[in-house]
């Protein structure tokens, strides 16, 4: 059966909640659009899935004192963190066992970047010296939260989240933990945004995940966490279980620092383990969330893998990424909740902006929106250093 | 022309860190990149911006790459039919 | 529940345990803001194609970790797992920086790509064509005992037979002087260097003639100063165990005001050798592990080295050793370890 998942939240480029992520979901509505929070020289040449709210606005909305070093990661972490318990209807985390498992790639590059050359000698922004670290926002809303015991982050690019996810459900079963918020957050900064301007691997449009003519990525920022408990709890409080965490795998490519391998060697392992772990068949996922970043490399080494494990008879699959943004760290939690939201409304979201498939492989992802009966959902999150994740979420 | 594939023999050695090679072992028509010089596709794209900076060319598809990078000869050749400064 | 073994242990550090076969006997007193680790001949273990794009984390990571999986003879380990408090922070303010200077323009990837937090990992991964399980902690001064954990967890649940376990820091140039600064403002801060270095670990459920028994690893993200007594006894019940029981007790001490977190639960300990380290490796969110293959070496050896007392003598043999680790007051770890 899994891991039993008990609540969610979010925040991204297409909703401050997961009710608002849903709403844009079901009617095909993207949040990329133009950058508005970073002073970057790029801003013309990309689009971005960014979160509207600024972080005054954030600040507000948490609840927070005025002055406080929170970084953007931090705040938009503690939105979804605390949504996603309060979803969970638990308002004490001292009750039972309960862990808190983050993810992040870049920490708090956003002050960093904003403040490191004012570090020495302007005393309001040594504040943020002790914030650039990874695990600075988790302590923050573990802090926020009152979860005080097993609290850590995990940071393998972008398939840091799903890594997450990962641990929290193996803590459970392994009776380690009774609850566990897991999930990952990950503010957009001009550190990423030219970084992946030197792969020249961002697209100057909004990104096309599977076509022919994808020119590349949209990067996004987003955070998403959910709450898994165990068997016990769940029955014990009579817990309304949203989803099942049914199987999940992690495997590394080693073929290529950034790049992935031609055949996708790692995505297909992530996936063979999945499936392994949640004793499933290939032909019982109804629908694949795809990793489908829409750079040329990704997708061509994803197709291949889904060709591998799925053979000629592969699910129903598109990638939300055009929607969100690639959301990197938060991206796998981002897509759980997602495949969650996709298992409870038994409705497939559309791959956007889809038109012609790549000669390699001929795959079509679904381009619009599809009820129909799902009961197991794969969802792929694939990161530099060929960290390659995958999560099954099973219907409730 | 010997002047400009001197030269670019030594920021490529020097840009790319190859601290195990000099100028003098790679010949002109060498294959930089596979079995030659073993360079990859991060090193092409560290060249492209090398192309830009130095050479004011200005390459928007990595794929364009694959053909001007194939050795020193070809890449002299293709910066000297090219070049901006 | 399987029982689970350190079989090797090694660690780069600025000290010189790398290259020498001795244990801690000719130690460097370190000092200075910040202390670099002594670096081994990289090209003995890394191939000049693979090192011209690597900062020193991950050379050094690189290089343990190969060493490690040579002392436990093992080739292909089933399990990779890192743990690093600022990740490749060389490379990160090197592209940073370029950023900055250049106004974003004419920028290449190499330090971006090679600055996440699991390029060691990958790097390790890449040179053993290893496909197995792979991931990065990056969680302050716990990262190094979440990797750990890690591995516990894999091989008590027979998902792993063999795992390497690192950690490992590397200075930077830029964010250490800062934080060396802020450190440095009222008299509170640490009072050994800030350093570097990595520590490798093979952790099997197999025994083999250099093992040490990892009993279990505690973590905690906050404890009061109220509370660190009993949480440390707790902690040692749970594990079937009391305070008689500890043989060597090892602690984090790093001279600053969160020291009272050590002294209160060195009380605990009166008559038993208590031993710290990090005058000897210098400060940074991995010296636990190297305060790690400092147990593992007492054990294995049976030897205790003058230079690392804190307080107490040194007794012919040990058994069980605790060690307590924390930094400013929060993320407390006790790892215990056995003969």
């Amino acid at each position: 059966m899994g891991v039993a998942i008990t609540g969610m939240g979010i925040i991204s480029a297409i909703g401050h909640s997961v009710e608002e992520n849903k709403t844009s979901l079901l009617a095909s509505k993207t949040g990329i659009g133009d950058l508005q929070h970073i002073q970057t020289i790029h801003s013309q040449a990309i689009r971005v899935g960014e979160v509207s709210l600024s972080n005054a606005e954030l600040t507000r909305q948490l609840q927070l004192p005025d002055v406080h070093n929170y970084t953007r990661t931090g705040l938009l972490g503690l939105l979804a963190a605390t949504a996603a318990l309060e979803n969970a209807n638990i308002y004490d985390c001292s009750t039972y066992r309960t862990g808190f498992i983050s993810s992040t790639t870049v920490g708090g590059m956003d002050m960093t970047e904003k403040y490191i050359k004012q570090f020495a000698t302007d005393a309001a922004t040594q504040k943020y010296i002790e914030t650039h670290h990874a695990g600075d926002s988790t302590q923050k809303i573990a802090d926020t939260l009152g979860i005080n015991g097993l609290v850590t982050t995990i940071s393998t690019a972008c398939s840091s989240a799903a890594n997450a996810i990962m641990l929290g459900a193996r803590l459970i079963k392994a009776g380690k933990l009774d609850r566990v918020l897991v999930g990952g957050t990950d503010a957009l900064s001009k550190f990423t945004i030219n970084g992946f301007k030197t792969l020249m691997i961002q697209s100057d449009s909004l990104c096309a995940p599977f076509d022919q003519h994808r020119k590349g990525l949209n990067l996004g920022e987003a955070a998403a966490y959910l709450v898994l408990e165990s068997d016990a709890v769940v029955q014990k409080d009579k817990k309304n279980v949203l989803a099942y965490l049914s199987g999940y795998g992690n495997a590394n490519d080693a073929f290529h620092q950034t790049a992935s391998s031609d055949n996708g060697e790692g995505a297909f392992l992530a996936m063979q383990k999945a499936l392994e772990i949640a004793k499933l068949n290939p032909n019982q996922i109804d629908y694949v969330n795809a990793h489908g970043t829409a750079t040329p490399n990704n997708d061509l080494s994803e197709s291949r893998a889904l060709q591998r494990v799925f053979g000629k008879k592969l699910p129903d699959f598109s990638s939300t990424k055009s929607f969100t943004g690639h959301t990197l760290a938060a991206a796998g939690a981002v897509e759980a909740v997602f495949s969650i939201l996709t298992l409870q409304e038994q409705y497939i979201f559309p791959n956007l902006n889809f038109k012609t498939p790549m000669p390699e492989t001929g795959l079509k992802p679904i381009t619009s929106g599809v009820k129909k009966e799902i009961q197991h959902v794969l969802s792929n999150s694939f990161g530099f250093g060929g960290n390659c994740s995958t999560l099954i979420l099973s219907k409730a | 022309m010997a002047d400009l594939r001197q030269e670019l023999k030594e920021k490529i050695i020097e840009q790319l860190n190859l601290e195990e090679f000099t100028v003098a072992d790679i010949a002109d028509d060498d294959a930089l990149f596979g079995d030659g010089l073993g360079l990859d596709s991060i090193d092409a794209l560290e060249l492209i911006v090398m192309l830009d900076k130095d050479y004011g060319i200005q390459l928007t598809d990595p794929k364009e790459g694959k053909e001007i990078f194939k050795s020193i000869a070809i890449l002299a050749d293709y910066i000297t039919d090219n070049r901006a400064k | 529940m399987k029982k689970v073994y350190i079989n090797s242990a090694v660690t780069i550090s600025a000290q010189d345990t790398f290259e020498s076969d001795g244990f801690l006997n000719a130690v460097k007193k370190l000092s200075g803001k910040t202390v670099a680790a002594r670096y081994p001949n990289y090209k003995d273990y890394i191939a000049p194609a693979n090192l011209r794009r690597m900062a020193e984390a991950v050379k050094m990571g690189v290089t343990a970790a190969s060493k490690a999986l040579k002392d436990a003879k093992i080739t292909q380990p089933d399990a990779i797992i890192t743990g690093t408090g600022m990740g490749c922070i060389d490379d990160t303010e090197k592209f940073l920086n370029a950023i900055i200077s250049n106004d974003e323009q004419f920028l290449t990837p190499t330090s971006f790509i090679q600055s996440t937090h699991n390029t060691v990992g990958a790097q390790i991964a890449l040179g053993l064509e290893c496909k197995a399980y792979n991931n990065t902690y990056s969680h302050a001064s716990v990262s190094f005992e979440w990797a750990l954990i890690d591995a516990q967890l894999r091989l008590q649940q027979e998902e792993s037979e063999n795992v390497l376990v690192g950690g490992y820091e590397e200075l930077g140039k830029e964010i250490i002087t800062y934080r060396r600064m802020m450190e440095d403002v009222d008299g509170l801060g640490i009072q050994v260097p800030f350093g570097e270095g990595a520590s490798f670990f093979v952790v099997s459920s197999e025994k083999t003639e250099h093992s040490v028994e990892l009993i279990e690893i505690g973590v905690y993200s906050t404890i009061s100063t109220e509370s660190i007594q009993d949480s440390l006894k707790q902690f040692l019940a749970k594990n079937d165990l009391d305070l008689s029981d500890i043989d060597v007790f090892v602690s984090g001490r790093n001279g600053d005001g969160f020291d009272i977190y050590y002294d209160l639960t060195a009380e605990l300990f009166e008559n038993i050798t208590q031993l710290q380290y990090k005058h000897l490796s210098g400060e940074f969110y991995t010296a636990s592990a190297f305060g790690l293959w400092t147990a593992y070496s007492i054990l294995s050896r049976q030897e205790i080295p003058e230079a690392i007392i804190f307080k107490g003598e040194i007794k012919s043999d040990s058994h069980i050793i605790l060690l307590y680790n924390q930094f400013k007051g929060r993320d407390h770890s006790f790892i215990l370890l056995k003969r």
